[in-house]
Parts: structure tokens; C-alpha cells; sequence
């Protein structure tokens, strides 16, 4: 069916375009400026010539250790969650126990709980486990958290199994763990991808619990490490810029490399 | 942001088989559940049975907790500053749905065109979602400086940092460039999911562009709207860095929210005890406005957009 184009919502997409593009500019454009050239020069102005010293000032602040901080949080906590979530989620949807079923409401329930409300009781318990200031601290509630929606997707995947598989395995003389490495990995493979970089994302960007939980700069993370280049850097605001621009290239090459997980994690199951 | 749409209704939690088959086929057992139960209930669970018990006590953060009995709520409830601080959270979640909707319906049914151009600039559309929250309150700080920012020199929009209805339009603006990318997302795939044959039944009726849009298009997105106003709302409540470290609350309380009231009352003033009052009443406000969503949207018992087809 041919339709004239709609000229109204292609201006409104122009607009929106622009004001989601001009950030994002202003954020590169001042990133490779010198200090000088940015305070001369107009906020929105094209750089006159483009340095990458700011790397340098950036990397002099610590952020190889802060980058490597957040890499073992990110990487622990959707290596965490995936051995305890499919599991479970496999129980839920096959045990058919009290027990189980009990379980996925009490994730469905766990869903509305607010992570920023429970931040000083997790201050008293990370504290009395002797766990403050250690990047364990903020791994533990990251991956608690986020194993509600985590399960809720597997299971919903898990279902879309066929009795038939299972009939199989069994016919075959396969345990329940056999059947979880043999049948329900492989099966949920596309369901996993997507809560595995579901968490991913989640730890990555998480700012709340390392700000409570942790307090040594040997434990900093990159998002709370953004504050304190604000402090450090508060003239140069190019370093600063670069140093945003830095915390977010992982997340972006994931995006050109496997932008059909990254959405699919980002939408979590909104998309479905 | 926790974010989901999977239906409340457990209903169907393990459909019994067969008893004949369920007898000889292999079954986890319950252990299976025991890390997952044992990590949520440690870290996520108990801590909000705690707070409660904590918000009837007195403790700086360092030794153990004294019960002190009901005097924080007491001291909750005669402190004006707390309405202030629950009307700034309500206000601000407020304007975010009230922007953000309408925006995010628009683009989302707008990228889920099939044209191609629309594809190509929908994926910058999603540029944000790359950034984390606090990157992006910092930008935005760096962005509305008096000094630095890309209104210095224009003076209404200068020291738009500065005064109150100023802070809360600078907030708006950031959690609507954060945000409404993702509301977009959700929209233009259930936009790609309305049945054709609706539009060409519409079409044969002689309904315009308009007539289509209101009366095939948001009537189908029903649930999408229910479900995202959701994920919005109960965000909105709890919203931390975005507004920490873009305004710190200011000027002056005038954007304090209540995770920022709570913050500062314990990691900032050491009442651990009264703070934990505050997150109380958090947790009390955040399940209050689900549960009205969920009464009032009829969440529960969802029609289905399938009807009548």
C-alpha cells in the first residue's frame, strides 16, 4: 500500500533527533578540545583542532584500576546470577513443588521491591559480614536485585520447552542435571544472552551500592569514578567529558558487535 | 530500573501432566531453588524486613542499632520538610509521565514504520541507552553550568541550575532524554505488532492518517501503555543519581526527593535510625502506586487486544 509520506511525525522525529544529537556532540566535540580552545571557543562551536591529551589526564587519574573494578563486578555478577537463576528457574518450571511454585511468586512479588530503599540495612549487613569496602559487597545485592526479572525471563522462555524433550532425556536415562546442562542451557540459549547482557548492563552502570558499600579508591568503580574526576577535573571540563565518553565505550562497541542482545537485554522482557 | 511485563497472574505455575508420565519422568528437586532463594532472601528480602525494624531505632551506622520505640515516626510526622520532600518525588514523577508518554508513543509508532530512513535514525534514537545514568547526569550538569554550559550568554536559560521551577525543568529534560529512548523501544515493538488487516479494514472504512492513529493504533497499544507507564512510574519514585549528582537536591531542598532526603540523613548526617524512616515510607508510597496502577489499569485482569478479530 503506497501512503504520502507523513510529514508531521518526520518533523517531529528531525527535532527529536536534534535534541537527542546535541549531547551526545557537545560531549565528543568538548572531549577533544584543549582546556583553552574550550573556554574560548562557543559551547556548541566546531573544534578548532582536535587533541586526545585528554586521554592522558584521564588514565593519570586512576582509571585502569576503576576500569578494572568494574570489569570483575560485571563479570562476577552475570556469572553469578546465571548459576543461580537457571536453576532455579529450571525448578519452577518442572518441579512442580509447593516449594517451587511458592518461589515465583515470592520473584514476582520481589520485582516491585526498591533496590534504594534497602540501602542502609544493607550497610548493617554488609558491614556486620565483614564485607565493607570490597567489590563482594557490591556484587552480593547487585546479583540479588536483579535475579527477579532474571528468573521471571528464563521461566517464561523455559515453558516455551516441549514435554517431549523432557520425555527424551529421561528416556535416556538422564538425571536432572544432565537434563539442565543438556537440554535446558542449550534451549534457552537467545533467553539467557538477553539476561546475561541484562546484568551486564545493570552492574556496569550501577552507582548506588558502590557509593554506599564501598569507600577505599583501591575499590572504586568507573560510575562513581565520574564523580571524582567532577571534583579533580572541576576546570577541565574536557577531561571530564573524555572521561564519560571513556566509562561508556565498552557498552558501545557491545552495541556494534551484538546490538540484537544489547536491545534485547535493554528492553529486558518489554519487548516481548 | 527493573523492568518487566510478564502477566501478574501465576496461573500457569506448573500445570500438572499426566499423572501416569509425571511418575516415571526425572524431576529437579526444590534444591535447585536454594541459591536464588538464598541470595534474595539475604540481600533483597531481609533488608526490607529490616528497614522496617530499623525505623525504630537509633543508630549513628557504627554499633548496634537501640530501639528507641515510635519516636522517629513520631518525629517523621511533625517535620513539614517530609511533605515537601514527597510532593517534590510526586510532582517529578508526574512531569516525567507527562512528557515522556505522549513523546515516546509518537516515536515509537513513528520508527516502527517499515521505511528504511526511519529504521537508520531509530538506531540513533537509542544512542542514550548506552550511557549510564551517571554519565549522563554529569554531562547534563556540565551542559546547564552557568559558566561552561550551552546557555551561557543566553540569560533566561543561563543559570537554569539555579532556581527551583529551573532545576525541575532541567530534570525533566535529562530523564526524558535518558529515558524516553527505551519508552520508544517498548512502543515500536508492539506498533510492529498490530495486525495489518485492522489498518485495511480502517482504510476501506475511509479513515485518515489521524482517525487511524487514535482509533486503531492507541487502542491496540493498550497494554504497552499500561505496562510502560508502570516501569515509569515506579522508577520515577526511586531515582537517585540522576537527581544526585545533576542538582544534589538543590537549590536548596527544592529537588530533594525521598532517596535523596534518605541519603543524606544517614551517609550524610549519620541518622541511620530516622533515615530509615524515610526509606519506610519510600517502600509505603512505591507499593501504594503500583497497587493503585494495578487496580485502576485493570493490570490484573488485561483484556486482550486480539478481541473482536
Amino acid at each position: 500500500m503506497k501512503t504520502k509520506p507523513n510529514y508531521a511525525a518526520g518533523a517531529l522525529a528531525t527535532v527529536w533527533l536534534v535534541i537527542i544529537g546535541v549531547p551526545i556532540y557537545v560531549m565528543i566535540s568538548w572531549s577533544v578540545q584543549t582546556r583553552d580552545d574550550f573556554l574560548d571557543r562557543g559551547p556548541l562551536s566546531i573544534p578548532a583542532s582536535i587533541t586526545f591529551a585528554n586521554i592522558a589526564d584521564v588514565l593519570d587519574s586512576g582509571f585502569m584500576q576503576y576500569l578494572v573494578n568494574t570489569v570483575i563486578v560485571t563479570a562476577a555478577s552475570v556469572a553469578l546470577t546465571l548459576v543461580v537463576a537457571i536453576p532455579a528457574a529450571y525448578a519452577i518450571v518442572r518441579s512442580m513443588t509447593w516449594a517451587s511454585s511458592t518461589m515465583f511468586r515470592i520473584f514476582l512479588l520481589g520485582l516491585a521491591i526498591p533496590a534504594q530503599a534497602t540501602i542502609i540495612p544493607l550497610y548493617l549487613i554488609i558491614n556486620r559480614m565483614q564485607l565493607y569496602d570490597s567489590l563482594t559487597a557490591i556484587i552480593l545485592p547487585t546479583v540479588a536485585f536483579g535475579l527477579p526479572l532474571v528468573v521471571l525471563v528464563l521461566v517464561g522462555s523455559l515453558r516455551d520447552v516441549s514435554t517431549e524433550l523432557y520425555d527424551a532425556m529421561t528416556v535416556d536415562g538422564a538425571g536432572p542435571f544432565r537434563t539442565l546442562v543438556q537440554l535446558v542451557v542449550p534451549m534457552s540459549k537467545g533467553a539467557i544472552a538477553a539476561v546475561g547482557t541484562y546484568t551486564a548492563l545493570g552492574a556496569w552502570n550501577q552507582f548506588l551500592f558502590p557509593l554506599v558499600l564501598t569507600q577505599d579508591p583501591s575499590m572504586r568503580v568507573l560510575t562513581l569514578s565520574l564523580t571524582s574526576f567532577k571534583q579533580e577535573f572541576s576546570i577541565n571540563v574536557p577531561g571530564m567529558m573524555m572521561a564519560v565518553l571513556m566509562t561508556a565505550l565498552p557498552v558501545f562497541v557491545l552495541y556494534l558487535l551484538a546490538r540484537r542482545w544489547l536491545i534485547a537485554g535493554l528492553a529486558g522482557v518489554g519487548g516481548k | 530500573m527493573a523492568v518487566v511485563t510478564e502477566s501478574p497472574a501465576p496461573a500457569r505455575a506448573a500445570p500438572a501432566p499426566p499423572a501416569r508420565r509425571s511418575r516415571r519422568v526425572n524431576r529437579p528437586s526444590s534444591w535447585y531453588l536454594l541459591p536464588a532463594m538464598a541470595f534474595f532472601g539475604l540481600f533483597a528480602a531481609f533488608p526490607l524486613v529490616l528497614v522496617l525494624y530499623l525505623s525504630f531505632t537509633d543508630w549513628t551506622g557504627i554499633g548496634t542499632p537501640a530501639f528507641i520505640g515510635v519516636d522517629n515516626w513520631v518525629r517523621l510526622f511533625e517535620n513539614d520538610a517530609i511533605w515537601d520532600v514527597t510532593w517534590t518525588t510526586l510532582l517529578l514523577t508526574m512531569l516525567f509521565w507527562v512528557t515522556q508518554t505522549p513523546l515516546s508513543i509518537l516515536l515509537g509508532v513513528w520508527a516502527a514504520g517499515p521505511q528504511r530512513n526511519r529504521a537508520v535514525l531509530s538506531a540513533l534514537f537509542f544512542l542514550p541507552l548506552l550511557l549510564s545514568t551517571a554519565a549522563i547526569a554529569l554531562l547534563f550538569n556540565r551542559l546547564f553550568d552557568p559558566y561552561v554550559g550551552i546557555g551561557r550568554g543566553l540569560e533566561p536559560f543561563r543559570n537554569i541550575l539555579g532556581t527551583s521551577s529551573g532545576a525541575i525543568t532541567a530534570i525533566v529534560i535529562m530523564v526524558g532524554w535518558q529515558f524516553i529512548p527505551f519508552h520508544t523501544l517498548l512502543y515500536q515493538a508492539a506498533a510492529r505488532n498490530i495486525p495489518q488487516v485492522l489498518y485495511d479494514a480502517a482504510t476501506v472504512d475511509g479513515a485518515g492518517r489521524w482517525h487511524m492513529f487514535w482509533y486503531v493504533t492507541l487502542p491496540q497499544l493498550r497494554n504497552t501503555i499500561i505496562t510502560s507507564s508502570t516501569i515509569m512510574i515506579v522508577g520515577s519514585l526511586t531515582y537517585f543519581e540522576t537527581i544526585f549528582l545533576l542538582t544534589s537536591g538543590g537549590p536548596g531542598t527544592a529537588t530533594r526527593t525521598l532517596p535523596l532526603e534518605m541519603y543524606f540523613r544517614s551517609f550524610r548526617s549519620y541518622e541511620f535510625g530516622y533515615a530509615s524512616t524515610i526509606a519506610s515510607v519510600l517502600v509505603i508510597v512505591a507499593t501504594a502506586v503500583s497497587l493503585v496502577i494495578v487496580k485502576f489499569s485493570g493490570f490484573a485482569k488485561m483484556r486482550s487486544t486480539m478481541e473482536g478479530l
